[in-house]
């Protein structure tokens, strides 16, 4: 059986539902700003008062390290709402033994995931500008760009997340996603940039979503623009279709046995 | 009864496809049934005889490996989404979203459908009244009791309006006096002339919803009729059910089928069962056998008795 169309109605009222849930846990929204926050005093602020001023953009090194962390606060919200939400709609609440005998096609339960995950990487994102602007890091209105980046990072990691979810056999395999996602985090340039690495290291960073997600908001944020924005939209953009037709294709053979 | 059915199977077989090397597995092997708008039919059987499998091809969610089904007078291949939307679906387990109120779960449903908020609304307070939860609108999942749950899934499957409602299971899990308020709300329906497609494992329930019942083994459907017919066809008028010291209920068998009484006997772990036309009769040859079981009892013959005779008792858990 086929994964079925997209309707744009249909796609929507999944996305409905999430907003519904999401209404009622706007707690978890601000705690999945506990972690970037923490980070961003502990290493751009403490280690930070080490390195003083970055080089090259000539800012203060929090301020170079916080739209990074930004990224990674926009990953973080959307991958988790397709991995372990959605697992967990599929093993214990088994919510989707519902949805599928409805008109919804299994494209549209994708999408519809996708969306409102990509929804929650912007509330992560919106709610971290907010936090460096209490903290004084903004240093260019380029940062009011990060906004609509943060759409393009949660639709990457929220189809890639879902991709991945297809693959999981059990609880304890979140431990394994852990064990890519926390190297990920660390040296996707988080901290530092790419020129640290080996030439030879260098390709090998730059496939990592993560690395591109943060050139996508790292340099508009401080009000410097060049045309590899581009190639980092685009390259999140083909991740995330790629992902979700995977996913989707995936979940068609796994929900409609 | 006997229009255009409803819903029409022709040598359906469904096959899952085999994993690590696991031979594939026929879960239903080429069965025949159609149904007629209003009817309630059901398919009993024990696990895995291929009653689920059944019931989601009918849903239009897993595809037929063989034979042909039409269903409201499509392909449920072609026509997945058409036939989903006016078809009702009671899984098994609740599958409610557990974090919003009773209110909400039949809204968020009814978006699935593609109908209007205002229409939903309109809907809301008959459904709510329907499943006996208008005073729970407001209340969380969470805090309803299993059959509180059961029939507000029940609710929510209505809100399209379907013409044909599948439930797998209904009162699996519900305490009795759940089960009638159930039943209750299921003859309405079906006095709406909703087509009613239930799976069960209970006779009772069997025979107090159902028109006609198909009973599922291996895959194929082994009988089918009306409770009354199937009873008719399969099992004597009476049963009479005796029991003796346990170790003796393998010799007592022995002697009275040699002695050709009735027109079976039955020997199960804790009795002994003889079904004849006339129990009284069967049970004054017993006693002139010098025979005195423990306990004697004469019964009607029930479903449960044909189910066992057809599906084997081996099966049953």
């Amino acid at each position: 059986m086929s994964a079925g169309g997209w309707a744009p109605r249909r796609t929507l009222s999944l996305v409905e539902r999430n907003a519904r849930i999401f209404r009622r846990s706007l707690t978890a929204v601000l705690a999945s700003l506990v972690e970037p926050t923490m980070y961003l005093l502990s290493v751009g602020f403490g280690v930070g008062a080490l390195v003083g001023r970055v080089a090259g953009v000539e800012v203060r090194y929090a301020a170079y390290v916080a739209p990074a962390i930004l990224a990674t606060a926009a990953m973080n919200a959307a991958f988790n709402q397709t991995s372990f939400a959605v697992f967990s709609r599929m093993r214990n609440e088994r919510s989707y033994d519902a949805i599928v005998p409805t008109p919804l096609s299994v494209a549209d339960i994708a999408l519809g995931e996708v969306i409102s995950a990509v929804f929650w990487g912007l509330f992560a994102a919106v709610g971290f500008v907010l936090v460096m602007a209490l903290l004084g890091l903004i240093v260019s209105p380029g940062v009011l760009l990060a906004i609509p980046g943060a759409l393009l990072v949660g639709f990457a990691f929220a189809a890639g997340g879902l991709a991945v979810t297809t693959y999981l056999r059990d609880w304890s395999d979140f431990q394994l996603i852990q064990l890519v996602m926390l190297p990920m985090f660390l040296f996707a340039t988080t901290f530092y940039p790419v020129s640290v690495y080996p030439g030879w290291l260098r390709p090998l960073v730059e496939l990592l979503p993560l690395y591109q997600s943060i050139q996508l908001l790292r340099e508009p944020s401080l009000g410097v623009f060049n045309w590899g924005v581009l190639a980092a939209a685009g390259y999140l953009m083909l991740f995330g279709a790629l992902a979700l037709a995977l996913a989707t294709r995936r979940l068609t053979r796994q929900l409609l046995a | 009864m006997e229009e255009t059915p409803i819903v029409v199977a022709r040598g359906l077989t469904k096959i899952y496809r085999s994993r690590d090397g696991a031979p594939a597995f026929r879960a239903v092997d080429g069965i025949d049934f159609s149904f007629g708008r209003g009817e309630a039919f059901g398919f009993l059987g024990p696990n895995g005889a291929g009653k689920s499998s059944t019931m989601r091809m009918l849903a239009a969610i897993s595809p037929a490996s063989g034979g042909s089904l039409e269903v409201l007078g499509m392909d449920p291949a072609l026509d997945g989404p058409r036939i989903r939307a006016r078809i009702g679906v009671v899984p098994q387990d609740d599958c409610l979203d557990r974090e919003l109120s009773v209110r909400e779960n039949i809204l968020v449903y009814g978006r699935y459908f593609g109908l209007r908020r205002d229409l939903i609304r309109e809907r809301l307070g008959e459904l709510l009244a329907f499943a006996q939860l208008e005073e729970k609108a407001d209340a969380q999942v969470e805090v309803l009791s299993g059959g509180m749950r059961r029939r507000l899934t029940i609710a929510r499957s209505l809100i399209n309006r379907p013409e044909i409602l599948l439930l797998d299971e209904p009162t699996t899990g519900l305490d009795p006096q759940a089960r009638h308020i159930l039943w209750d709300r299921l003859y309405r329906l079906k006095q709406d002339g909703v087509t009613l497609i239930i799976t069960t494992h209970y006779m009772d329930e069997a025979e107090q919803l159902c028109d006609r019942l198909a009973v599922m083994d291996g895959g194929r459907i082994v009988a089918e009729g009306s409770p009354r017919a199937l009873i008719e066809a399969h099992v004597t008028r009476e049963v009479l059910e005796l029991r003796f010291s346990v170790d003796a209920h393998a010799a007592v068998a022995e002697r009275l089928r040699d002695r050709r009484l009735g027109e079976r006997v039955e020997l199960l772990p804790d009795r002994v069962v003889v079904y004849a036309h006339d129990g009284e009769a069967a049970l004054a040859q017993v006693h002139a056998a010098q025979l005195s079981p423990i306990t004697a009892l004469v019964r009607r013959a029930t479903l449960e008795d044909v189910f066992l005779k057809l599906t084997g008792r081996s099966l049953i858990d």
